[in-house]
């Protein structure tokens, strides 16, 4: 009713006598139907609340939603054999699985070959069937420079020549799978999968298998790291909660501070602590809790992940338990000990209930966030401090394979839309708190 | 609709929260200093004084290089020079080709890297008559490191990875088998957590020659070889990541011999005189250089500024500031030309004198761009397996 006008919608006949509710319907002054006059207005200020927000929508489609959606149809859309080999393409789409090159596809091949050698788009050709086979890559540039000054048919024969690899029918394999943009292979190689010679479904070879393992370290890791910044975060969000003001703003601090230190400054400083010839070791040699050959391994393995990565996401944790913590009325917990509750019972049936909503938004933030660390891992993880995003940062940025760190992220994102579709069932959505 | 905005919300944490270490950002700019300079600056409208937008390495590494090839480059031809970091230039490159936006005229990326933005044309060609002759007359072509030149590319740098270690401690290690000696030179090791470099360090070793590293390590049974000799040293390394680290961890007495860069360890050791040495014996060598984006905004300019920058005397002067071989064979003898007073000659400590090339492997990028997926997997899987 707040967006009621209230000029326009003067009740006919208020100030008259009682009106008969059930015959004609409530008009305005002006003889309206009260009914659409109220419609019409509250669509204007709907119209205007949109328009309040209109700048905020467009940034979050320009920044976010267009680029998350370009990135996902790159994992399944890779053009770069297709658009820049015509000829071949069109070969394997009238011919179907299985048939032998003949010269008519070799021809096709050939004078691909050396329009691409011509346009300077010969590596994008070799870099996509490379993803699939790997060392052909030179095979395309450098028959890609012989093809610049022509080849004389019989093609087979003069390619074949050129290099006998153009005879390998696994190469052909590859380049049939990338004549079509669209290929499922990225998101295939992403969960350890291949395909084989008749184009069946398989694992990848053993030794080469490595990305669905970091999904499991990755999510897992996440889930461990979520659960220690709970056990540390609650009795302090509590004692902030509880706290008289002055204090609580002193450790209010306490905990705001590492939060506004660069991530990269707090990685270090963990390293300076926990190495072996660190603070922490150098102090329990100094006092003789251990000898100085036995000092302990608490950094470059997953320990130092988890202990720096609690670290730097506590503050999430804390923020939200914290905001929900300071509403809860404390005569609750006094009103179930005065009916006879334990302290502990009192906590488990009255208060630890009420904190759920901040709970619930801590936890999620801290696991996405989590999800998608991976410098703090990289620095002080060791061997086991490679996470599914460290794949994926270098697909980008080393192997610039984009569609395949763009299958790797749409893993992730549904991986994680999934866990949030279960966190709503099981907690709800409605009931998160965030700050 | 709070759930779809909380979602939202979610989803762009991480976004926020983690701020991304190889983005670009614009640093130092070379001012127009020298009195033509001012005069052209001036008299140009404010908008367009002639600028070339160089994208480089950030760090030491485009400290030199504004200090020697665009000063000099700003003093000859009034250019005003101007520097943009980013540990990941070539991504940057193609990011920029890609969309439609490039702002780099000049950008500086390794060998590999270069090979691919070539041949997938996201790069110019150079013509290698435009460059500078050698000092003793030789045309460029052949006045560059055999193989260095390519139809995009024009070399500036050598850099090499090497073995690094702390003196003082026994016995110096005399070759690369050593490394892998825990016995005779016991401590923890320092590698980069990455295939490349560690894999050809493994085969080095293992006794390959330089020659035919890439040749073994392109059959399965070379892959399993290198892997079987890290295996004798994989719960003594700490693997590292980022370039300052093996020195922090040989600096701290976490390793007694780290993979690292030789720019580094020379300024660890010459400058900020730690104990620390290079064994140059296994030298792994990559060589960086200049590329100029497709539609780069100021190509004619580039085009100058990459023919001035890379002539002997410039690669020479650049080198007598870092400790990174000039890549013209002519070069080599001008560095100690230009060595300030009271600074250590830098001849000894460049990766391409000879006493330092014995047993040198330079980095075939071929080989890495077929390769390196397949590797960095199998890499993955070996450092998982426990």
């Amino acid at each position: 009713m707040a967006a009621l006008d209230p000029h326009a919608a003067v009740v006919a006949g208020a100030s008259g006598a009682a009106p008969d509710v059930t015959a004609a319907p409530l008009t305005t002054a002006d003889g309206r139907p009260l009914a659409r006059a109220l419609a019409r207005s509250q669509a204007r200020a709907r119209r205007r609340a949109f328009l309040l927000v209109l700048p905020l929508l467009a940034f979050v489609i320009i920044t976010f939603v267009i680029p998350i959606g370009q990135m996902l149809h790159r994992s399944m859309y890779n053009d770069g054999f297709a658009a820049h080999m015509p000829q071949v393409s069109a070969w394997f789409h009238e011919n179907p699985p299985g048939t032998q090159p003949d010269e008519t596809a070799f021809a096709a091949l050939a004078a691909d070959l050396k329009t691409a050698a011509d346009d300077r788009t010969i590596g994008i050709v070799g870099t996509r069937i490379n993803y699939d086979v790997p060392g052909t890559r030179s095979l395309f540039t450098s028959t890609g420079r012989k093809a610049k000054s022509g080849f004389q048919p019989p093609y087979q024969a003069a390619l074949v020549e050129a290099d006998p690899k153009w005879g390998d029918p696994q190469l052909w394999r590859a380049m049939r799978n990338a004549s079509t943009a669209y290929t499922s292979n990225f998101y295939l190689a992403a969960l350890d999968r291949t395909r084989d010679d008749q184009g069946k479904v398989v694992m990848a070879p053993e030794r080469q298998q490595v990305y669905v393992m970091l999904f499991k370290r990755t999510l897992l890791l996440s889930l461990l790291i979520t659960f220690t910044t709970f056990l540390l975060g609650f009795p302090i969000a509590h004692l902030l909660a509880t706290l008289p003001a002055r204090k609580s703003n002193l450790l209010m601090i306490l905990v705001l501070l590492p939060f506004w230190t660069s991530l990269l400054v707090r990685t270090t400083a963990w390293m300076v602590l926990l190495q072996q010839q660190g603070v922490i070791n150098d102090i329990l040699v100094w006092l003789g809790i251990i000898d100085s050959n036995g000092r302990l391994q608490m950094i470059y393995n997953q320990m130092g992940t988890i202990i720096a990565m609690t670290h730097i996401l506590l503050p999430f944790m804390i923020l939200p338990l914290y905001s929900v913590m300071r509403t809860i009325n404390p005569s609750y917990v006094r009103a179930a000990r005065s009916l006879g509750a334990t302290s502990w019972t009192a906590f488990r049936r009255v208060y630890f209930p009420l904190t759920l909503p901040g709970l619930g938004a801590g936890a999620l933030l801290v696991f996405i966030l989590a999800v998608g660390y991976y410098i703090t891992p990289a620095l002080v993880g060791g061997s086991t401090g490679q996470l599914i995003s460290n794949m994926i940062a270098m697909h980008m940025t080393e192997t610039l394979n984009w569609s395949m760190a763009a299958a790797l992220a749409a893993i992730l994102l549904g991986a994680v839309l999934v866990l949030y579709w279960i966190y709503d069932r099981l907690v709800g959505i409605d009931n998160l708190k965030l700050g | 609709m709070i759930r779809p905005l909380i979602l939202l919300t979610l989803l762009a944490a991480p976004a926020l929260a983690q701020t991304a270490p190889d983005q670009a950002v614009p640093a130092q700019t070379v001012p127009a200093q020298t009195a033509p300079a001012r005069t052209a600056a001036t008299d140009a409208a404010p908008g367009d004084a002639p600028v070339v937008q160089v994208l480089s390495w950030g760090g030491d590494f485009s400290a030199a290089q504004a200090a020697t090839m665009a000063r000099s480059f700003t003093a000859a031809r009034a250019v005003e020079v101007r520097f943009a970091d980013s540990d990941d230039p070539a991504g940057v490159v193609k990011t920029q080709v890609e969309a439609g936006n490039v702002t780099t005229d000049v950008a500086s990326v390794g060998q590999g890297a270069a090979m691919r933005l070539c041949d997938e044309g996201d790069v110019l060609p150079i013509d290698p008559a435009t460059l500078a002759p050698g000092a003793d007359g030789q045309p460029a072509a052949q006045d560059f490191w055999p193989g260095t030149l390519s139809d995009c590319f024009v070399p500036t740098d050598i850099y090499a990875t090497v073995i690094a270690y702390r003196t003082g401690a026994g016995a110096p290690p005399q070759t690369a088998a050593d490394f892998f000696d825990l016995e005779r030179f016991p401590g923890r090791r320092g590698l980069g957590r990455t295939p490349q470099f560690t894999l050809e360090l493994a085969l080095l070793a293992d006794g390959v020659p330089p020659t035919e590293v890439y040749q073994v390590l392109a059959t399965p049974e070379g892959v399993e070889r290198a892997f079987a000799r890290l295996d004798t040293i994989k719960d003594q390394t700490i693997w590292w990541e980022a370039g300052a680290q093996p020195i922090q961890l040989l600096a701290d007495g976490e390793v007694t011999m780290a993979h690292a860069y030789n720019g580094r360890v020379f300024k660890a050791a010459q400058v900020d005189k730690l104990p620390l040495a290079i064994l140059w014996d296994g030298q792994i060598n990559e060589i960086e250089g200049w590329v100029i984006p497709k539609g780069a905004p100021r190509a004619d300019l580039a085009r100058d500024f990459v023919a001035h920058s890379t002539s002997p005397q410039e690669l020479a002067r650049f080198a007598a500031e870092l400790p990174y071989g000039p890549p013209r064979l002519s070069a080599q003898a001008l560095v100690d030309g230009f060595a300030a007073a009271g600074k250590p000659a830098m001849a000894p400590h460049l990766p391409t004198v000879p006493d330092n090339m014995k047993n040198a492997l330079t980095v075939d990028p071929v080989f890495w761009a077929e390769h390196e997926t397949q590797l960095r997997e199998r890499f993955a899987a070996w450092l998982a397996a426990e």
